[in-house]
């Protein structure tokens, strides 16, 4: 497909879309699933099984005013929820759906995701810095430490990955996983690494993933109980509202890059009914599974969560690469 | 070496429990009632204000003997009564009740050897105003009737 300026319009309007959309259903299908976890109805009464809810809410968030509190700095302040969201909208645009269905494919697509995705602890801190409110101030604190120490571990799983397909470009990824079940990257016995021990990295690449996207049990910026709402407690109206799109939406995008990492993409596990369906189907169980652990687990402490990642995934991921990179030379 | 994978494995097994406990979970029905459209019948030994209890008749059972009166710690009870010409008993003629100061203690409940108090099991007593809560028995029992 051509680059031209309007291809790159409609894939970012569709784009922008798709994260609207996923996110509005995926706080009904969040608040849904805890309540059936916590055994009440949830949301039911606007709509057939409470399914206008999302776009009422949405109405009533943006009826709300934008209030800036004193003394805070108003343009970071205005800027941080454009920052939260527009990463992710970019990311969308690199992620192969399908071998056709993707707006522009690149050949580092891992390098430009995870490059975006570590924008989004920045805004973070430009809201925490700006809100001039003691909790938002520890809460981005939290939040870029949790950020710069899981992003090493989740990118030492991707460049496992990387190093195993010898391609950073999304779509020969998911090539390279095509054959068989058995070639997915979470337990790849047949391809070119027969690395058995791939289902941890899926596991640590996981983890990353919950962690990366400030979700619970690693939810450490946002701690109501002890940081009242964490970096956004100062925003309302769609200040709020564009946090939260942000957080669905990174929920997608780790994900999709789990499910183009590890799970073989839009590839069929026996060969039935190939299409783009494998894909969403994988991508929403394993957002099924981020609500799913969200509602099992409870918030972990700050030293719990750098422990994990400091002692055990880094160590771990580590291993695995030397390992794989063994392996690799072996066969 | 052999703790901390041990620690590792034990973690993450504890993990996938809690995933599964979770997971049956979320397939059992609901418990909760959805409070405006059902409710619950309230327990027989439910507490809320007391109310007037009626005869055969559909009069209140109260003989005016004023021991209720007498035994509420809070002073929420006012009643009067009066003989009707002819008549041999005392017919109740005003019965109020001021909410804002009953403990629920049951005093009055128990005071009563005839019988003609009880709990009512009404919990739908919100308002923001104080006069809401003065309550005129006489009236409660005959709103009831209806
Ligand atoms: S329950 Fe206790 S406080 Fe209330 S009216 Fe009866 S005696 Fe008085
Ligand atoms: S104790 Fe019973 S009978 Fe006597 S006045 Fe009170 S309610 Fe009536």
């Amino acid at each position: 497909m051509r680059l031209t300026l309007l291809n790159v319009i409609i894939a970012v309007v569709l784009a922008i879309a798709f994260a609207a959309v996923n996110a509005a259903y995926l706080v009904w299908a969040e608040r849904r699933g805890a309540a059936r976890i916590q055994r009440r109805p949830g949301p039911n009464i606007n709509g057939p099984f409470g399914l206008l809810q999302p776009p009422l809410d949405g109405i009533k968030l943006m009826a709300k005013q934008l209030t800036i509190p004193g003394g805070a700095d108003r343009i970071m302040f205005i800027i941080a929820p454009v920052l939260a969201m527009f990463p992710a909208i970019m990311s969308f645009v690199t992620i192969p759906f399908s071998d056709s269905i993707v707006a522009k494919n690149m050949n580092v697509g891992v390098l430009m995701i995870f490059a975006f995705a570590s924008m989004g602890s920045m805004s973070l801190l430009i809201a925490g810095w700006s809100s001039r409110n003691k909790y938002s101030m520890m809460s981005s604190v939290r939040a870029v430490s949790q950020a710069v120490a899981y992003e090493i571990p989740m990118l030492i799983t991707a460049i496992t990955v990387v190093m195993i397909a010898g391609s950073a470009d999304l779509t020969e990824i998911v090539h390279q996983q095509s054959k068989s079940i058995l070639h997915w990257n979470i337990f790849p016995l047949l391809g070119n690494s027969h690395n058995i021990l791939m289902p941890f990295s899926f596991l640590i690449f996981f983890m990353c993933t919950l962690a990366e996207t400030n979700r619970a049990p690693f939810d450490l910026g946002e701690a109501e109980s002890e940081l009242v709402a964490g970096f956004h407690t100062e925003y309302g109206s769609m200040g709020f509202g564009l946090f939260f799109m942000g957080e669905y939406a990174n929920i997608v995008i780790g994900s999709c890059m789990t499910t183009i990492l590890f799970l073989g993409g839009w590839g069929c596990p026996f060969g039935l009914f190939p299409g783009v369906w494998w894909f969403i189907l994988k991508l929403y169980l394993l957002i099924a599974t981020f609500i799913w652990i969200r509602w099992t687990f409870p918030r972990t402490t700050i030293y719990g969560l750098l422990n994990l990642c400091w002692k055990i995934l880094i160590p771990l991921s580590l291993f695995n690469l030397l390992f794989t990179a063994g392996l690799l030379k072996v066969f | 070496m052999v703790a901390y994978f041990t620690e590792i494995f034990t973690g993450l097994m504890s993990l996938f429990i809690g995933m599964g406990i979770t997971f049956k979970e979320f397939f059992k029905p609901t418990v909760t009632v959805s409070y405006p459209y059902e409710t619950l019948t309230m327990s027989a030994r439910y507490r809320g204000h007391i109310e007037l209890v009626e005869d055969e008749e559909g009069n209140p059972q109260c003989v005016v003997c004023g021991l209720c009166e007498k035994a509420c710690p809070s002073d929420c009870i006012s009643l009067a009564g009066e003989k009707p010409e002819g008549g041999k008993k005392k017919v109740l003629t005003k019965y109020k009740l001021d909410f804002t100061k009953c403990s629920l203690c049951g005093s009055c409940v128990e005071s009563c050897s005839f019988g003609a108090i009880n709990f009512s099991k009404d919990y739908n007593l919100a308002s923001t105003n104080k006069e809401d809560f003065y309550f005129d028995l006489l009236k409660r029992l005959e709103e009831r009737k209806k």
